[in-house]
């Protein structure tokens, strides 16, 4: 081996290890500054408390209503051709690369007081900005298109052939689509939720425009941290190793599934295999 | 038994699909991929929404303001790829199409021992099989079968053939095979029409399609005579097969039982005395039809069609009515097996 190359490879060899502790370490830090019992111990804080409250209150509700409303809206995408489709997708899947302050601003001029809706939503009684459906709101809009991009993707690759296969067994559509499609694009949809669910619960900068940060309504783990970090670095860091072991189980969760069933999603998938 | 009538136009992506036909007992359709085979099958099930009437008897299932949807025509089809579903065992497939009769059918198609088995482990035969019973499972009016042998290696495939006869004679329904395989056809059906781009360009039996195809394309597609008889003899490599017509034929194929001679009239030739060849096979008979095709013209004697260019006609002064030999050679001679009661004798 010349010297040239040998440098070569030296060189590689040390982007690549630099690159490595360059991602573990800051994670590897939010468990090193402070010993676990302490960890758990300032998990059990008032102000800890009431965040993990609210996320898991509003992240349930948000994810529900992206089920439910996401699944028909991916379905009749992914079955449905007519002009625009390839429009509508994108625009669909725009939240995605939003950033999160003009989607907070976004939905302040749709929903706020003074917005799109706001007279609407006031005639009914109904005040949306800074309270907790503003939070379940804003998780949804950023969320959501990581679950339906995910759901159509996986309803497409169902077999036609299936399909038509049930209706001329004598199912209708419905029936055919809880018998055959939805058993089949389970594993799919679980892993576009998974991410939706992250996604979502990582949710700040949409949150704190939209919802504010007013503890044990609006704030939220992340906007808790963001709100810690100043007052009392170790409370920060708790809900911080709290939210980084929710999401490696959240991930090792989809790897498995990505595992199980990796012949239905034939669309590319954003993270590689662990196998 | 009922009627399938079917008279409509489809617009596909290159032509538009027009057909006329009725199913009263097993007609087949033949034609290169992409002449719309499917689309008709998939127009008759409900999958696609043609013009025109689509009716079992006096049930419409399309017709001026009718368009009954796939769940609502006493339709069972049978995918070319089977189209089981993967997450559902065998005896669930064949339950979602009827659960009264699911039991009976695993019997039948023998597949009760799959039972709880998933489609992914099991074999092509096996596949077709459990594809059949759950489209029988519906009760249906008509049978629609596309490609049946298609998916299938050639061992099977003979099988499952000799199968398949042996249930469309059992269950007496109006049925629709679409194949690439004239031979297929042949075997399968009593009718036999050629599908090239959206038309049918010919619906008679196997042998009139053989005997005297409209035009050239009909000629070179149905290509070969399939005749009946059953195996005497396997000796030295060459099997001994008395004809229907009584004639003995030989080939190097082996086989036994009841089997379909297939010989391509273009590998039959015709004379007015016996050459000494190597033709190991002779037909003496006299010649019913002529019938002349393009450049070339098919011969029919007795069982059999040959086909000779028009100016071998001519020196030999071809004539109905005439007396020649055909002959062919062994070699040339396939064998496949048949069922007893094959619809290609009816």
């Amino acid at each position: 081996m010349s010297l040239r190359r040998r440098l070569l490879v030296a060189f590689a060899f040390a982007g690549a290890a630099l690159a490595l502790a360059f991602l573990l370490l800051p994670v590897a830090a939010i468990f090193l500054r402070v010993p676990p019992g302490r960890l758990l111990h300032l998990l059990t804080s008032p102000v800890v408390i009431d965040a993990l409250v609210v996320s898991a209150k509003t992240s349930l509700i948000a994810q529900v209503l992206i089920l439910l409303l996401g699944t028909p809206l991916a379905y009749f995408l992914a079955t449905t051709r007519f002009r625009g489709r390839g429009a509508l997708v994108t625009l669909v899947e725009l939240p995605l690369v939003l950033p999160p302050a003009v989607a907070g601003l976004g939905l302040l001029a749709a929903f706020g007081r003074v917005g799109l809706l706001g007279s609407t939503v006031d005639a009914v009684g109904l005040a949306i900005p800074f309270t907790q459906t503003a939070v379940v709101l804003a998780v949804a809009f950023v969320a959501s298109p990581l679950y339906i991009r995910q759901a159509i993707a996986v309803f497409e690759a169902v077999d036609p052939d299936l399909i038509a296969a049930s209706r001329t067994l004598g199912a209708g559509s419905m029936r055919t689509f809880f018998r055959v499609v939805l058993p089949l694009a389970r594993g799919g949809l679980a892993a576009g939720e998974a991410l939706a669910f992250a996604r979502g619960l990582g949710e700040l900068g949409a949150t704190i425009m939209f919802a504010g940060s007013l503890r044990g309504v609006t704030q939220t783990l992340p906007l808790a941290i963001y709100e810690q970090f100043s007052l009392n670095f170790d409370t920060a860091l708790a809900m911080g190793a709290l939210l980084v072991v929710v999401s490696a189980v959240l991930l090792v969760f989809l790897k498995v599934i990505l595992a199980w069933q990796p012949s239905r999603l034939t669309s590319g998938f954003p993270f590689a295999r662990s196998t | 038994m009922a009627t399938l009538s079917a008279d409509f136009r489809l617009p596909l992506r290159s032509f538009d699909l027009r057909i006329a036909l009725e199913v009263d007992r097993t007609v087949a359709l033949v034609g290169p991929s992409g002449a719309g085979k499917t689309s008709v099958l998939r127009a008759i099930a409900g999958l696609a929404r043609p013009e025109g009437r689509i009716a079992l008897d006096d049930d419409v299932w399309v017709g001026p303001g009718v368009f009954r949807s796939p769940d609502e025509r006493r339709v069972g089809l049978v995918f070319q790829e089977y189209a089981l579903f993967p997450h559902l065992s065998v005896r669930q497939n064949v339950a979602y199409g009827g659960k009264e009769r699911a039991g009976e059918l695993l019997e039948r198609f023998r597949i009760s021992h799959l039972a709880q088995v998933r489609p992914g482990e099991l074999s092509g035969g096996e596949r077709q099989r459990v594809a059949l019973a759950r489209a029988l499972a519906r009760d249906p009016g008509v049978l629609l079968l596309d490609e049946p042998l298609s998916a299938l290696d050639a061992h099977t495939k003979d099988t499952v053939r000799l199968e398949l006869q042996e249930l469309l004679a059992a269950f007496e329904l109006p049925t629709l095979i679409v194949t690439h395989d004239y031979e297929d056809a042949a075997a399968l059906a009593g009718t036999v029409g050629v599908l090239v781009d959206g038309r049918l360009r010919q619906l008679g039996t196997p042998r009139e399609l053989v005997a005297q195809p409209k035009d050239p394309f009909v000629a070179s597609f149905t290509g070969a005579n399939l005749l009946r008889g059953s195996v005497e003899l396997h000796d030295d490599g060459l099997t001994r097969v008395r004809l229907e017509s009584g004639e003995i034929v030989y080939s190097t194929d082996s086989a036994q039982g009841e089997v379909g001679v297939v010989v391509y009239p273009w590998d039959v030739s015709i004379g007015r005395v016996l050459a000494d060849d190597s033709a190991m096979n002779l037909i003496r008979g006299e010649i019913a039809s002529i019938a002349h095709v393009g450049n070339r013209v098919r011969v029919r004697i007795g069982p059999l069609t040959a086909e000779v260019t028009t100016a071998s006609a001519d020196r030999l002064g071809l004539a109905t009515g005439g007396t020649v030999l055909a002959t062919f050679k062994a070699t040339g001679t396939r064998l496949v097996p048949l069922g007893a009661r094959s619809s290609a004798s009816r």
